[in-house]
């Protein structure tokens, strides 16, 4: 007993005040930036890329695997900023541009979902698939429900039956031994219903969307309300994204 | 040590010569019975049988023979069961039959497989008495897929059968395409929650190929990474063991104290699972003095919170009448499942690649074991090793110069016609990496062993005369990777 009462008090407060406003070590390689059009750097770097995320003059955050090879060898033209407001209500948007009329590039935004909102503001459950996930993307939306990030508290959860969620949040490039699992899943849900992309993978199939083992089939027919970029996606990027879907990002 | 020019892990050599079939089993019969044990045995492209066997670092034999002329050979499961899971994947793979094999059944079902994923042959006991409960692929949690059939005697579990084969993603086979120093991404994918185990491996093998030895420094930094990557994991599991005996306490203070220690990563790299921190040559990130300072501190200060923490769950009664006696396996079984890691050292098994494939000259290390083979074990084990490796880092970051330099220069283009073998003690247990260059210095084949593809069947041993309400603790204890089984 006074054990656990040592290890509680030595635990203090844990939970981060302000998911949505927290501060992030700059180490941390969140959204890309295009800081200039050079035609050789974007020539290399295209070469490079080993998820053929950079072409003339953009950078595809939903194709990315993060390893920052691109900002290491190019620093004057790719950067990540340490930001994790990633994620984007559209695929399009997970494309960052150069705009060269102001000589800077697009960033990626969430847009309200108005249906959404009414039914899910308060209360958003999602059920949890991992199709071919490498279990980091899955780790982070485990972290994303703990005792730091705890998105329990904006109502946000993932629960354990397809039966009970508003929604079915995917992780991994979906392998064709998964696909099936995944519909069923999706069709077990109850409508309305929504389908976010959580990482690279689920996204574009990333490193993976070469491979004969893949089956993305399903995925051109639904689509998705919002997409979380990553390898693996940020606990912090989740929350903020999923906040901002519904509206409650203020 | 046969045919080989480097003295120790990772090693680099010639292609074994080619014996006759009966020579090559015979052999690998000789040497499980003087203790070695399998790391790899597959088949090629090139219609060749390898196996490497190994007791450590010195006493290790590569071996080499053609398919087997009637494309069947009297299987090496029956008397060594720790081959059963190579031969089915060989089987899987090539269709070579060996014969009387005791469970010869698909693996992984890749994309040409004759076998569907529905009409896999479950075990059916077509008792009156007994019930199925079929669980998974997806799980409650949010975790990897896989499909659990248990067969009950009412609450009791008589038997189960683990069917994998959803995470298959075809990694291997996309390592083997274009330059093989590029696949530092997809290596860290084998298993994200083992970024640097599998990360290492794929370094070390591809530097052996290329003849490039990184200096100690760079080891340094690296064997750091992995000691934080298996602190990180074993928070998690002792995190979940907490959870699912429902000792929330335990559940909250193991995830946060993990988050410190993935933060203390992120600090460096970038990344809270060790992405991007290693390269084959090199590193990308050094550790500067002050990020060395900062992070003994971090360690410190988590030490003290960890060891509070500890000292209340393992003094719960609560937790212990949860965890002690359940889930047991034997040191008998360990042994001939060629089991590795957490799993194994809970049993009493001494086996752990720091100790026996030192990548570094090492210093004495002594791995940590315990006796009863139970969750309890497995949880005394993560927490003894979470202690070992706090050591491991403070010495190792004693050790590093300051403002560590880092090397992330181009490595030569690969030897032609060689092989290469890396072995790394990741989190889990024992990883092996394979890797064989082509005559053009392309990949020829590119293979990955972790652990889980052995502990798997040690899970479905642990769980029979459990009550099936236990299943989860005794999975979690295992805490077994899908994707590393069915890359």
């Amino acid at each position: 007993m006074f054990e656990l009462l040592k290890a509680r008090l030595g635990h203090g407060y844990q939970a981060i005040p302000n998911p949505l406003k927290a501060n992030i070590n700059p180490s941390f390689p969140g959204v890309a930036v295009i800081l200039r059009a050079d035609e050789q750097d974007f020539a290399l770097a295209e070469q490079l890329c080993p998820t053929q995320a950079i072409t003339k003059y953009s950078l595809d955050m939903g194709k990315c695997c993060f390893c920052g090879e691109c900002s290491r060898k190019f620093p004057d033209t790719f950067t990540f900023k340490p930001d994790f407001r990633m994620a984007s209500s559209s695929r399009e948007g997970l494309v960052i541009k150069w705009q060269p009329q102001s000589a800077t590039c697009s960033v990626p935004q969430v847009e309200v979902n108005r249906d959404l909102q009414k039914l899910f503001r308060r209360s958003f459950a999602l059920r949890n698939v991992s199709a071919a996930g490498c279990n980091a993307c899955e780790l982070e939306l485990g972290a994303s429900s703990n005792v730091n990030f705890d998105m329990g508290r904006y109502g946000l959860e993932v629960v354990a039956s397809p039966r009970h969620a508003d929604g079915l949040i995917l992780t991994g490039p979906v392998s064709a031994n998964m696909a099936g699992a995944l519909q069923e899943t999706w069709e077990a849900i109850p409508e309305p219903k929504a389908l976010i992309l959580c990482g690279t993978c689920a996204i574009s199939g990333g490193m993976f969307a070469k491979s004969g083992a893949i089956d993305r089939g399903w995925l051109e027919s639904t689509p998705a309300v919002l997409y979380i970029p990553g390898c693996p996606a940020h606990p912090l990027s989740i929350i903020h994204g999923i906040m901002s879907l519904l509206g409650r990002n203020k | 040590m046969d045919n080989t020019s480097s003295p120790h892990n990772p090693y680099v050599t010639d292609l074994p010569k080619l014996i006759d079939n009966a020579g090559f089993f015979t052999r690998i019969r000789q040497l499980c019975a003087l203790g070695y044990i399998p790391l790899y045995y597959f088949g090629s492209a090139k219609s060749i049988l390898h196996c490497g066997m190994a007791k450590n670092n010195k006493e290790m034999e590569f071996l080499c023979t053609g398919f087997p002329k009637k494309g069947a050979y009297p299987a090496l499961s029956t008397d060594f069961p720790a081959f059963h899971i190579f031969e089915r994947e060989l089987f899987e793979e090539w269709g070579i039959l060996p014969e009387a094999h005791p469970w010869l059944k698909p693996l992984r079902f890749p994309p040409d497989s004759k076998v569907k994923m529905k009409d896999y042959p479950f075990f059916n006991s077509k008792s009156q008495v007994l019930h199925e409960v079929g669980v998974g692929p997806v799980h409650a949690g949010v975790i990897e897929p896989g499909h659990f059939r248990f067969i009950c005697h009412g609450e009791s579990i008589e038997h189960l059968e683990i069917q994998l084969g959803y995470q298959h993603r075809g990694i291997c086979k996309l390592m083997q395409k274009g330059d093989i120093r590029t696949k530092m991404p997809l290596a860290e994918m084998i298993a994200g929650d083992t970024a640097i185990g599998h990360g290492l491996a794929y370094c070390l093998a591809v530097e052996a190929l290329c003849g490039v030895q990184p200096k100690q420094s760079v080891q340094s930094i690296r064997l750091v990474a992995l000691e934080l990557e298996r602190i990180a994991m074993h928070l998690a599991d002792l995190s979940a063991l907490s959870g699912d005996i429902a000792y929330l306490s335990g559940l909250n203070f193991f995830a946060a104290l993990r988050t410190t220690v993935i933060n203390s990563s992120l600090a460096i790299c970038g990344s809270r699972f060790g992405k991007r921190w290693l390269r084959p040559g090199g590193v990308n990130y050094g550790i500067s003095a002050q990020q060395n300072k900062v992070l003994r501190d971090t360690l410190d200060t988590f030490e003290a919170q960890f060891n509070r923490s500890s000292k209340a769950l393992f003094g719960d009664s609560g937790v212990l009448n949860r965890f002690d006696s359940t889930g047991s396996i034997s040191l008998q079984a360990a042994q001939e499942l060629n089991m590795s890691g957490i799993t194994a050292k809970a049993c009493s098994y001494e086996v752990d690649a720091r100790k026996d494939f030192p990548i570094k000259e090492a210093e004495s290390f002594e791995p940590v074991t315990e006796q009863s083979g139970d969750v309890y074990a497995r949880a005394m084990v993560r927490y003894r090793e979470i202690n070992q490796s706090l050591e491991l880092i403070r010495y190792l970051l004693s050790t590093l110069p300051d403002n560590s330099d880092i090397e992330s220069g181009d490595i030569p283009q690969p030897n032609k016609a060689k092989m290469a073998v890396s072995i790394v003690e990741g989190w889990r247990g024992r990883i092996v990496h394979v890797l064989i260059s082509a005559d053009d210095g392309s990949t020829e084949l590119y293979k990955i062993y972790d652990p889980s593809l052995h502990n798997w069947f040690a899970l479905a041993l642990a769980v029979r005369g459990e009550g099936i309400s236990d299943f989860p603790l005794c999975n979690k204890s295992f805490d077994l990777s899908y994707c590393g089984a069915d890359l």
